[in-house]
């Protein structure tokens, strides 16, 4: 779950900075897009550095997945008479919502890849071969872009416990500084990777990032 | 002081129970919430009905035998035991609801009673350090570092009262078994058997059907040792560790 989930983290920090480039304007995120398929060239075949970060990520999702489903069963195993009254004293609203959070995240992804990677679906109807411009047709709708910044929210969420979860369960935190350590560094990259990737839907909406 | 209490009735581990509600009147605020109780079961000895059972042993908060749900919290609203509990934690007039520690490694007995014997199963796979009995030895024959004594023996405070379990969302008793693995781990003594150890407790724990940890730290919240939540990174550390050696 915790190697998974920093391969994850790996991956949303490197997507976020190349969505940033959606403020060079056209042509610097349209050659960013096209550069992924070229890395690696000659070595590598054409998209074949874009395949080995497919695979790793599609092989890391299923581990992802498998801890959560096998964790969430044993909790329901563990405790099947539930409590008439149970505070949560201590625990972070992030802590407690990983599993609903993890789906809402999954159903996001698979609109993301359908809208923008396997199904390139322009919701305004206009064209899909040109990755800057069917970007900021999908941002200019208002709804489209309230999806993704909850689907931000979702992930800035999952970061903020992850984070720190993942530390712990590689058994990184065996003292108060680490521990606060680790809870900071959950913070700062929700923060840092939910804020940057929606910079560019805002500023599409808001009519600063333009065809 | 003045008391609406619902309480987890069961007559037995088989049968169904339910909650009842009782009203006690004429509580002291520096009654203990056990004593608080014993004056419920002393009513309800002269009503002629069933008494309300409950654990509890020393109660001076260092046993670990006492442990009820109140109000949704593991020992109440203060960072104690049950049994160092006091009412005037409570407001005249209050609803209090007082249940079992929920886990299905710890079937309930009767009322409030669980069995907690899946701790001692635990335990005995390698909650201890194996030596020869004989002679006391000399106190410092085996030097250990201040810090590291002062951790064992802060992490050695764990009373194995369940409260982490009881509090914890997964049912995990992650804390519990972070904190002997501390313990024993930081002391020199401990080290001959420390691989086999948390490989041994940790296929316990998971045998008993206790949770996975996610790392919430409601279990920390809840302990009345305050044991804090990095012993569960230094459980998982040490299990890499012994996965790595081949255990």
């Amino acid at each position: 779950m915790a190697v998974s989930g920093l391969i994850f983290i790996g991956f949303v920090l490197t997507h976020m900075y190349g969505n940033l480039k959606a403020f060079g304007g056209h042509d610097s995120f349209n050659e960013y897009a096209h550069h992924i398929r070229e890395f690696g060239e000659p070595i590598l075949p054409h998209e074949g550095a874009l395949w080995i970060i497919r695979v790793a990520l599609i092989v890391s999702l299923v581990v992802h997945v498998a801890c959560a489903v096998a964790l969430w069963r044993r909790a329901a195993k563990a405790r099947s008479v539930k409590y008439v009254v149970k505070k949560s004293k201590a625990s972070s609203l992030s802590s407690r919502t990983m599993r609903w959070g993890g789906i809402t995240l999954l159903v996001f992804i698979v609109w993301h890849l359908l809208n923008f990677t396997i199904g390139k679906v322009n919701v305004q109807g206009g064209a899909t071969d040109d990755p800057y411009n069917l970007m900021v047709d999908s941002f200019d709708v208002w709804w489209l872009t309230l999806l993704y910044l909850v689907a931000m929210v979702a992930l800035g969420m999952h970061l903020h416990h992850g984070v720190f979860s993942a530390a712990q369960t590689l058994g990184l935190t065996n003292n108060d500084k680490a521990r606060r350590n680790a809870k900071a560094a959950g913070a700062l990259l929700a923060v840092v990777i939910a804020g940057g990737f929606s910079l560019v839907p805002i500023f599409v909406l808001a009519g600063v990032i333009t065809k | 002081m003045k008391f609406t209490l619902n309480i987890w009735r069961q007559p037995d581990a088989v049968t169904a129970g339910k909650i009842h509600t009782y009203e006690l009147d004429e509580v002291s605020e520096d009654m203990s919430f056990l004593e608080m109780l014993d004056v419920l079961n002393e009513d309800l000895n002269a009503k002629g009905e069933e008494p309300v059972a409950f654990d509890s042993d020393c109660r001076e908060g260092i046993c670990g035998s006492c442990g009820l749900m109140i109000n949704g919290e593991a020992h109440g609203p203060e960072v104690t035991t049950t049994c160092q509990l006091h009412m005037r934690s409570f407001k005249d007039g209050d609803s209090i609801t007082i249940e079992p520690w929920r886990a299905d490694a710890f079937p309930v007995i009767k009322d409030l009673v669980v069995d907690r014997g899946a701790f001692d199963r635990i335990i005995q796979q390698g909650g201890y350090i194996s030596v020869n009995t004989g002679a006391a030895p000399d106190a410092h024959a085996t030097p250990v570092p201040k810090d590291k004594a002062d951790r064992a023996f802060d992490v050695a405070t764990c009373i194995s009262c369940g409260a982490c379990v009881a509090a914890c969302p997964n049912g995990s008793a992650s804390l519990f078994v972070g904190a002997k693995i501390t313990h024993l781990g930081e002391l020199p003594q401990g080290q001959a058997e420390r691989d086999t150890r948390v490989v041994n407790m940790v296929a316990q724990h998971d045998h008993e059907g206790f949770g996975g940890c996610t790392n919430i730290g409601e279990c920390t919240a809840a302990c009345p040792k305050e044991i804090p939540l990095d012993v569960i990174s230094r459980l998982n550390w040490d299990l890499h560790a012994a996965l790595r050696h081949g255990k």
